[in-house]
């Protein structure tokens, strides 16, 4: 094979809005506002951009991104599908254009009001025709719902219990109140919290969400060549893959022949193959956390344990600092904000150059993961 | 627990397509059909315009005997659309069909056709109980529910 896009490109600016249930910014302001952060942190001027990518659901166009900030003539674009499932694939489309010469400074970005905005699911208009023909008239409203509804077999079929969840939720809560920036900064989580609070959908409860967070987060993408020049230590894009698996549904994936091995297994599968390294060099993770279940279903699915046995994964302290993998260091979707997963790509970075509120030791590799349950995709980055 | 009809009658109808419109034609008569490959003839869901197996265009809607059994469920409880915070917590459950275990449908559990969403008693939930199809009229389109094999 002549082309490869391994360790072909680094990420070489992250830059972020505040994070909060409200801000005053409408979404676009937020968009370039991050944009810009992350270029100054590249110091790379705007109008050396590019290429822009973001996501479907993303309400600002690149258009408009790329007029106000004074991008230069642009020559790639793309938006990535499925919501959370696309954020990882943001830096992938982009590596691989920079990669190939379709461009050279790349921009990822995602801006969210959902702390002030409308719950989408509200929306049924736009929902009811298929695929929500077959879920929304029996209550299966929300995200909660569909993925409440895999939690339970998953629980039933390997012995998960809700301490498991809790493992989850509480590790990320941990490293949030490292974080100042977190939502989440400064408030404790404890068992006793978690047990007791109210059910969201049952066997969720509300610590097993996500928090509704405005704010926005953006990434600049450039060659290694380049990188070696810039600002920053370079974090190089070692491997990217995309996930929507065979005879999948998006979030209701109960058609499938199996519905407990999500995109991650075909995401991961791809990532490894074009990987130097295993998951048992993985040296942190930040996996996508919208729901704690995605935690051990995706511990499964990227191959840190087998099937079956992401529960048991969590026991010990295994994703807290010093544990096996320690996960989501920012605080994730649960604890720090959730931009569509946008911040764990920034924490991912972090990481690596040595610079999180929570530093694993030395951490060179780092698996940055996009939303599971629906069609996915994944980065590992290395220093 | 009861809820009055008008809340019911606010409960989402389904909106299909082209595909997906004689499921809901059949469930109009009180028959609960999978859409099948008439070449190959391999049962499949959601309904789609051709065969994944052997791809073709030819499809026929194939009787299921309306039995199956819960392979999971969720309680919802609010922030809920008014219609279904009415009823809250109620069920949702997944059923997997007697006929094609593959294919898992979802539905609420209720003690008769018409009772409310939160008519069955939690405790009665349960992964692998056996259930059978009844149709529910709701806002002129009839949808189908499940009632306990075992009441």
């Amino acid at each position: 094979m002549a082309a490869t896009l391994k360790d072909a490109t680094a990420v070489v600016g992250i830059g972020q809005t505040a994070f909060a249930k409200r801000l005053p910014e409408s979404e676009k302001e937020l968009a370039c506002r991050a944009v810009l952060a992350a270029l100054a942190d590249a110091g790379i001027a705007p109008s050396e951009v590019d290429a822009f990518s973001s996501y479907t659901m993303e309400e600002t166009d690149e258009v408009e991104v790329a007029k106000a900030i004074g991008a230069g003539d642009v020559t790639f674009f793309s938006k990535i599908g499925y919501g959370g499932g696309g954020s990882c694939a943001t830096v992938g489309h982009l590596a691989a254009a920079v990669a190939t010469g379709q461009a050279s400074v790349g921009v990822a970005w995602r801006s969210r009001k959902r702390g002030s905005g409308p719950r989408p699911w509200k929306n049924t208009a736009v929902q009811l025709p298929t695929p929500g023909q077959w879920t929304r008239p029996f209550g299966l409203l929300r995200p909660a719902d569909e993925i409440g509804m895999l939690a339970r077999r998953y629980m039933h079929e390997y012995g998960a219990t809700r301490d498991h969840l809790f493992n989850v939720a509480m590790a990320c809560r941990n490293r949030a109140n490292e974080n100042p920036a977190a939502m989440m900064y400064e408030r404790p989580l404890t068992r006793e919290m978690y047990m007791t609070s109210r059910m969201i959908s049952d066997p969720l409860c509300l610590f097993d969400n996500c928090l509704e967070t405005d704010g926005a987060l953006a990434c600049v993408i450039v060659s290694a060549e380049r990188a070696r020049d810039c600002r920053h230590k370079p974090v190089y894009v070692h491997s990217v893959a995309q996930g929507l698996p065979a005879q999948h549904h998006g979030m209701v994936n109960y058609w499938n022949d199996d519905p407990l091995s999500g995109p991650a297994w075909t995401a991961a599968r791809h990532l490894w193959k074009h990987a130097d390294f295993g998951p048992q060099d993985v040296d942190v993770a930040q996996i996508y956390d919208a729901f704690t279940p995605l935690i051990p279903l995706s511990l499964e699915g990227y191959g840190f344990c087998g099937r079956g046995e992401g529960a048991a994964f969590t026991e010990g302290g295994a994703l807290e600092m010093g544990g096996r993998l320690p996960i989501n260091t920012g605080g994730g979707g649960l604890s720090e904000a959730y931009v569509h997963g946008f911040n764990l790509i920034n924490e991912g970075v972090k990481q690596l150059r040595g610079i999180s509120t929570a530093q694993v030791p030395d951490a060179a590799t780092c698996l940055v993961t996009a939303g599971e349950g629906v069609p996915t995709s994944a980065i590992l980055l290395r220093s | 627990m009861t809820t009055t009809s008008a809340a019911v009658d606010d409960l989402l109808l389904p909106v299909p397509d082209e595909d997906g419109a004689p499921f809901w034609e059949y469930a109009a008569r009180g028959e609960l059909r999978v859409q099948a490959c008439a070449s190959c003839g391999r049962l499949r869901f959601p309904p789609r315009p051709c065969c994944p197996h052997c791809q073709s265009f030819d499809s026929e809607w194939r009787p299921m005997s309306g039995r199956g059994r819960i392979w999971s469920y969720v309680r919802p409880h609010p922030p809920l659309l008014p219609a279904y915070a009415a009823q809250a917590p109620y069920n949702v459950i997944l059923v997997e069909l007697a006929d094609a275990p593959h294919i898992r449908l979802a539905g609420n559990l209720v003690t008769s056709a018409d009772a409310p969403l939160n008519s069955v008693d939690p405790a009665r939930l349960r992964i692998g109980a056996r259930v059978q199809v009844v149709f529910t009229r709701t806002g002129g389109v009839s949808v189908p529910r499940w009632v306990l094999e075992k009441p």
